[in-house]
This record gives C-alpha cells, sequence and structure tokens, in this order.
C-alpha cells in the first residue's frame, strides 16, 4: 500500500497520520471511560503516570552524552531547590552548552 | 481538585493555562525550525510541511517518519511509527481521564485534540480539575502556534541552525519533562515505580524495537504501583 507523492497523495497521507495520532490522543480516555475505575485500576494508573516520563527521560540520561547527563541533574537539582520550573530549565540548557563547551 | 470541576473550566482557565506554558513553548520554535528545515530537504512543499505540523502536531513522529516521504508514501509504515511513537498518549489520556470525567463527551474529545507531552505533564503537576484542563487546552494552544511558528520559520529560511547541541538545545525537552516529574510530588511511594520504569525502559531500548521503551516502562511502573501496598499511597490526590 503506497500513495505516489501527488499533491492529493501527500495530503492523504498527513490525514492519515494525523487521524492516527488523534486516535492515540483520544483512545486512553475512551477505554477509560469504558472501564469502571477501582482503587486498583487507580493506583495503577497514578504510578503510570510519572512512569511515563521516567521511561522517556531515563534513556536519554543513559544514552546521552556527558552535556545531556549534566543538563539533568542541573535541572533536578534547581527544580527541588525553587520548584519553579523556568529556571530550573534554563540551568540544563545552559550546563549543557558550557559543558560541551569546556569538553570538546 | 474537588471544590473547582472541570465542567466549571472557562476562558479564564485556558488563558492562565495559555500563560503559564508560553514562555516555555517558545523553546518549542526551535523544533518547528529544524522540522521545517527537514521537511523542505525531504522535498515536502512548505505548504504540506506547514499542514503536517498543524493537523500531527507531533514533532518526534513528524521527525521520524520523514524518511518515508518520496517518490511514493508507504502508508503502513508511516502509519505503524506515528502509532508506535504516539502509543504514550493513550496512557497519558488515562492518567488524565479523572480530570475530564465530567464533561459532556464533545468537550472531552475536543480537549484531547492538543495533548502533548509538555502540556499533559504540566497538567498532571497540580491545580484544580478546572486549572488542569485550561492548561492542556490553553497550554496547548501556546505550544501549538509556537511549532507552526517555528515550522513557518524554518520553512521560510531553510537554513536553521547548524548545530543545536551545542547550544544545549538538543537536552530541552529532556529538562523539561524532568523538572515536571520533579515538580509533581514528594511521595516517597512512587520511587519504586519509577524505579521499575526506568530498569525496564532501558531494558526495553536493548532487546526490544524502537519506540517501544515508554510504553514499556510506563506499565511496567503502573504494575509496580499496583502491586504496592495501598496505604502508603493515595494521599496526595
Amino acid at each position: 500500500m503506497t500513495l505516489s507523492a501527488t499533491p492529493g497523495g501527500v495530503l492523504l497521507a498527513i490525514l492519515l497520520m494525523a487521524l492516527t495520532t488523534y486516535l492515540t490522543r483520544a483512545g486512553g480516555v475512551f477505554v477509560m471511560s469504558r472501564v469502571p475505575i477501582g482503587p486498583r485500576v487507580e493506583r495503577f494508573i497514578n504510578a503510570m503516570a510519572g512512569s511515563v516520563l521516567v521511561a522517556v527521560i531515563t534513556p536519554m540520561a543513559v544514552h546521552g552524552d556527558g552535556g545531556a547527563r549534566m543538563a539533568l541533574i542541573a535541572t533536578a537539582a534547581v527544580m527541588l531547590a525553587l520548584r519553579k520550573p523556568l529556571p530550573a530549565i534554563t540551568a540544563g540548557i545552559l550546563t549543557a552548552a558550557l559543558w560541551r563547551l569546556v569538553a570538546s | 481538585m474537588t471544590e473547582e470541576t472541570a465542567s466549571r473550566s472557562g476562558v479564564g482557565h485556558l488563558v492562565e493555562g495559555f500563560r503559564r506554558m508560553a514562555p516555555l513553548s517558545l523553546f518549542v520554535i526551535v523544533f518547528g525550525l529544524a522540522f521545517g528545515v527537514a521537511a523542505l530537504q525531504q522535498g515536502l512543499s512548505g505548504l504540506e510541511t506547514l499542514l503536517m505540523s498543524g493537523l500531527v502536531f507531533a514533532g518526534a513522529a513528524q521527525f521520524a517518519t520523514l524518511e518515508l516521504w518520496g517518490e511514493t508514501i508507504p502508508l503502513v509504515p508511516l502509519v505503524a511509527i506515528t502509532l508506535a511513537i504516539n502509543a504514550r498518549h493513550l496512557l497519558m489520556g488515562a492518567a488524565f481521564y479523572p480530570y475530564l470525567r465530567e464533561l459532556p463527551t464533545g468537550r472531552r474529545y475536543a480537549s484531547l485534540i492538543l495533548l502533548s507531552d509538555a502540556n499533559w505533564a504540566m497538567a498532571m503537576s497540580g491545580g484544580t480539575a478546572a486549572a488542569r484542563l485550561g492548561i492542556l487546552v490553553g497550554g496547548g494552544f501556546a505550544l501549538w502556534s509556537t511549532w507552526m511558528i517555528g515550522t513557518g520559520l524554518g520553512v521560510a529560511f531553510g537554513s536553521g541552525i547548524g548545530e543545536p547541541e551545542r547550544f544545549g538545545l538538543d537536552a530541552i525537552m529532556g529538562c523539561f519533562l524532568l523538572a515536571m516529574l520533579v515538580g509533581d510530588k514528594r511521595d516517597p511511594g512512587v520511587l519504586l515505580p519509577w524505579a521499575a520504569a526506568a530498569i525496564a525502559a532501558l531494558a526495553a531500548m536493548a532487546w526490544l524495537p524502537p519506540h517501544a521503551h515508554v510504553i514499556v516502562g510506563a506499565l511496567a511502573g503502573g504494575l509496580m504501583g499496583l502491586l504496592l501496598p495501598p496505604a502508603a499511597k493515595e494521599r496526595t490526590r
């Protein structure tokens, strides 16, 4: 199944991608609205919410370079101290840039 | 979250959500710019690139499928890769469901159109149900706007930033998500699920197909939370 890259074909492919993506956005809510939520499901969902982020971030830290790792450490430190995301993220980015400037 | 329910979420909450996300969403311009440049190089027209950013609004999936666009477009890989990368939305939506429960069906599903990592993470990090909904939708609109501005700049100026990693810009997403995670809550009960998620994600990355690690890690963390004794948790929400 392929589309040729005519304007119509490209448009159709983009729409297909958009539809697929929206179904992922709506699908979780659709399922949850049909499955009754007991305390067990609630525990699962609550633990899973943070775990999504952990699962995204951990490989960045483990497989990233020194700059990426130091950026994450700086972000966590500033966030724990100030509890404000903007300074924490700025600290992370600056740390990565400085680390790479010095290390290379 | 009990005193202000989602159905009372109004324009004020949307504006507040937009306002809170706006400074952070400026970083998204850089991603959009990079995508615009890459898409043009792949042979998409400027209009097609803007359409894709506007309708799909999922940077990782857009980048990852770019190589498929050529003389012909293979649909099965296109849909499969899009699905694999965006499957995390399923779990994110499920976790956000408690704050959408009381909305009428139409508003509930319309609220999810702009769900993405950043506005979801910020919405999950606290507030009343109405405020969280405002962040999801208003913050989502802030992210969508900057994503479109960035894509437009990339399409218009082409050359873009040569080495984004020199300026630490590749670290933005990780730093943002970590900030949201750390700001979330201080319940030690989450540490075991998080550890399970981290280990499972790394294992999946080593042994399973690409992009499976987020789903595997999230499910492992959820299962760990399910197995832990309930008394230690629950309090914070």
